[in-house]
């Protein structure tokens, strides 16, 4: 009988790591502020980037702060591949990354292991 | 709280579990039995692991999973069931959740350090910069900091000092090493009006030069820039890590779930033994050698490149170069010199280049630098001519010592005499692909001067070494056909394209590329259409903007033997990550079956501190076998027959 149960309560825990991790979850976006012909995001980085998803504006200065807050080696650089920028980030040191917003279009970031992902879209 | 302190924590608190299990097979315990075990552990985990668990929260919260998560639920798992098996009095294993947290910790300092190393290239290169100049200002020299270096300013130079920034020199002259930009080991010579590049080292003398580019501008700083961009680009092999890595953790979690639910539920194991074989599953997979895989090896190959001169601009490029199986080269600059030289002087030398010298003096034609060059080196005084007066098309004529005189190509042949002898001269030299200018006085032709384009003294061992690789060679021209054989056939090159227009080059190689990957080796700014036609375009030596930004590869040094070397380079970068994401595949295709007890009918197990071990030297082997590149030999010497 208990290994009915093991079996049943198993058997849910993968459903659920199923739907977790791979169901249409919402991610946190962010639309940059336009001040002074400047425009800047904070980004919070713990267990991932929040927000995850940075709109800016073209040809407008900008800048992304990211704040490690996370403890984890994983998450200790940030690379935007694109721009070639690979920064480390010290943990709650907030780091300022210039991004050239000349060009419109999708850019990813990641972590320096390329688990984790950002995007910056310019437009 | 830094890798190393949770490292060390770690260690001295698992220490004592150790040595009780090595000690229990003699009979000795240590004091207090599990209760010490429980405390000991405790404090791993609250201390070493904690920064794990907080971690795998916090990217779980936002429905992620990374490494952290299957360490901490790893540990979580052997750490709380041993709680509820020593309530309830069954066998606890602490020491598998203390273990596993150290050897994790000491897989990532190492993994840490090497990192770090990996990275170290560029650093070095900025480090390379001066850090002050002597600068004229207000007609005094200061000595001034390299960032308050402006355009214009006149900056002296003296013996074992560092060039600031880069600039032509205007007084003096001397040796500069440059092997730190170009990758070329020999001392280049500088005299005034010579280019001079910032960070290169001047040898003996002391000189004065006009800074023509400061800051972000400077040779130096674009190829950091360069290589930067190269390496933190992203390779094309690399999609398909991303996509495993994205599912990676959440299957490994359900794998294990289901180990477990097989031992228990079917095949009758008891509830510790099946924990060990799923917590082992969740300890053993290691996604960061997959990620790392990539990005270590294209740094340490683009940094490597870099201090031999020579930049691959990103993955992609190394990823063509693979399947390259033509190399089409421009003539003009990459297997010549790209200088006219005299080669022949027939007839009375001395007064022919005399003459020659005197018509050709304020011509700007690149036929006439090359005879006044061989006068300069001649030590020749040319005579005094006036009253000029150009043939059109075919030479200049003028008035030397009273006697009429000219210089030109062969269709003044027309107009004046010349013997048969000089005729049959003349048709031996343009067989070997040399240029003749006719030198005359009095309508009488009395000597001939033979200008080559000649090839690079290294040009015939690249051609060799790219052929002995397997590489279909093609020299692309637009010279005409007779000059271009005789050049190809002196360096050793396949096949030639003569009589192309400036503009056709792109299409050539577009042709070419019907039969296979080509790359495009050329340096001036009309080949900028064909390097970026090319699948590999390889941009020479002269540092033109526009070819560098052309170039998937860039070679700081004019020599042709780099092409090969480049290629080597690129070859040996994308097999290593090749081999790293082979390695890291295997492991974790390998590893999760073991640990699953998939083999445990012939006695193959793996228990949580091993594969904790296990998966600690998975990333770090992947990161050393990324730093090793660095000591892979790039060997592209063949012998010359």
């Amino acid at each position: 009988m208990t290994k009915v149960i093991v079996l049943i309560v198993g058997l849910a825990i993968i459903g659920f790591i199923l739907w977790w991790f791979f169901g249409n979850h919402q991610v946190v976006q962010a639309t940059a502020d336009v001040k002074n012909n400047n425009q800047s995001v904070d980004v919070e980085v713990n267990g991932g980037y929040s927000p995850e998803v940075v709109t800016l504006k073209k040809g407008v200065p900008a800048t992304i702060n990211f704040t490690r807050k996370d403890a984890s080696s994983c998450l200790d650089r940030v690379v935007f591949s694109d721009f070639g920028i690979n920064r480390e980030l010290p943990q709650n040191e907030q780091q300022t990354v210039e991004i050239d917003t000349s060009k419109s279009g999708e850019f990813n970031w990641a972590c320096g292991m390329d688990m984790f992902h950002g995007k910056v879209i310019i437009k | 709280m830094t890798i190393t302190k949770r490292f060390w924590i770690a260690l001295v608190f698992s220490l004592p579990m150790l040595v009780g299990m090595i000690l229990m097979p003699f009979g000795i315990m240590i004091p207090g039995g599990e209760w010490t075990q429980f405390i000991l552990t405790t404090i791993v985990m609250a201390v070493a692991a904690r920064p794990f668990l907080q971690s795998a929260w916090a990217s779980f919260k936002k429905h992620h999973s990374n490494m952290d998560t299957l360490v901490a639920i790893g540990t979580a798992t052997a750490y709380i069931y041993s709680i509820y098996a020593m309530i309830t009095h069954q066998s606890v294993f602490f020491e598998s959740a203390a273990f596993v947290v150290t050897f994790v910790l000491l897989g990532q300092v190492f993994e840490e350090r090497m990192r770090n190393n990996a990275s170290n290239a560029i650093e070095k290169l900025v480090d390379l910069q001066a850090k002050e100049a002597e600068v004229m200002r207000d007609g005094k020299l200061v000595k001034i900091p390299l960032s308050e270096v402006v355009q214009g300013d006149l900056i002296r130079v003296k013996p074992g000092q560092k060039i600031a920034v880069d600039g032509v020199i205007t007084e003096g002259s001397s040796t500069v090493d440059e092997s730190m930009v170009t990758g070329e080991s020999m001392p280049v010579t500088k005299k005034i009006g010579d280019k001079v590049i910032g960070s290169t080292m001047n040898s003996n003398g002391t000189f004065m030069f006009k800074a023509e580019k400061v800051g972000s501008d400077t040779m130096l700083s674009q190829i950091v820039e360069l290589v930067k961009k190269a390496q933190n680009s992203h390779a094309p092999i690399q999609n398909l890590t991303d996509k495993v890595s994205e599912i990676f953790v959440p299957v490994v979690l359900i794998l294990s779930i289901l180990t477990f639910l097989v031992w228990y539920v079917f095949l009758g194991a008891t509830i510790a033994q099946a924990l060990i074989f799923a917590v082992s599953v969740v300890v053993i997979a290691c996604p960061c050698a997959l990620g790392l895989a990539t990005p270590t090896a294209l740094m340490v190959g683009t940094g490597r490149g870099a201090k031999m001169g020579i930049l691959i601009k990103n993955g992609e490029v190394l990823e063509e170069v693979n399947d390259v199986k033509t190399v089409v080269m421009d003539k003009t600059g990459t297997i010549t010199n790209g200088k006219p030289e005299v080669t022949n002087i027939i007839g009375d030398s001395q007064q022919v280049l005399k003459l020659a010298a005197a018509l050709e003096e304020s011509s700007e034609h690149p036929l006439a630098t090359a005879i006044l060059d061989k006068a300069k080196a001649d030590t020749i005084q040319a005579d005094k001519a006036d009253s000029f007066q150009a043939i059109e098309g075919k030479g200049v004529e003028a008035v030397v010592n009273g006697q009429k005189a000219f210089v030109g190509n062969d269709k003044l042949l027309n107009d004046v005499k010349i013997s048969t002898e000089l005729e049959n001269k003349m048709v031996q030299l343009q067989n070997e692909a040399k240029t003749v200018v006719f030198v005359g006085l009095n309508q009488e032709v009395i000597g001939m001067i033979a200008i080559q384009d000649a090839p690079k003294a290294t040009s015939k061992e690249a051609i060799a070494t790219l052929k002995a690789r397997g590489l279909r060679t093609v020299m692309l021209t637009g010279d005409n056909e007779r000059v271009a054989k005789a050049i190809a056939q002196e360096v050793g090159i396949d096949e030639v394209i003569a009589d192309v227009l400036p503009g056709d080059k792109a299409d050539h190689v577009e042709k070419l590329q019907k039969q296979g990957k080509v790359a495009f080796v050329g340096d001036g700014i009309n080949d900028a259409p064909a390097l970026t036609m090319a699948d590999v375009g390889i941009a020479m030596g002269s540092g033109t903007d526009i070819a560098i930004e052309s170039g998937g590869i860039v070679l700081m040094k004019n020599d042709l033997r780099d092409v090969a070397k480049a290629l080597e380079l690129s070859k040996k970068t994308f097999n290593r990550i090749k081999l790293n994401l082979f390695w890291a595949f295997i492991y974790n295709v390998l590893g999760i079956p073991v640990a699953a007890g998939l083999f445990f009918a012939v006695g193959l197990t793996l228990s949580p501190e091993l594969a904790g071990l296990a998966m600690a030297f998975s990333s770090l082997s992947v990161v050393t076998s990324s730093v090793l590149l660095n000591k892979a030999k790039i060997d592209t010497k063949v012998k010359t027959a």
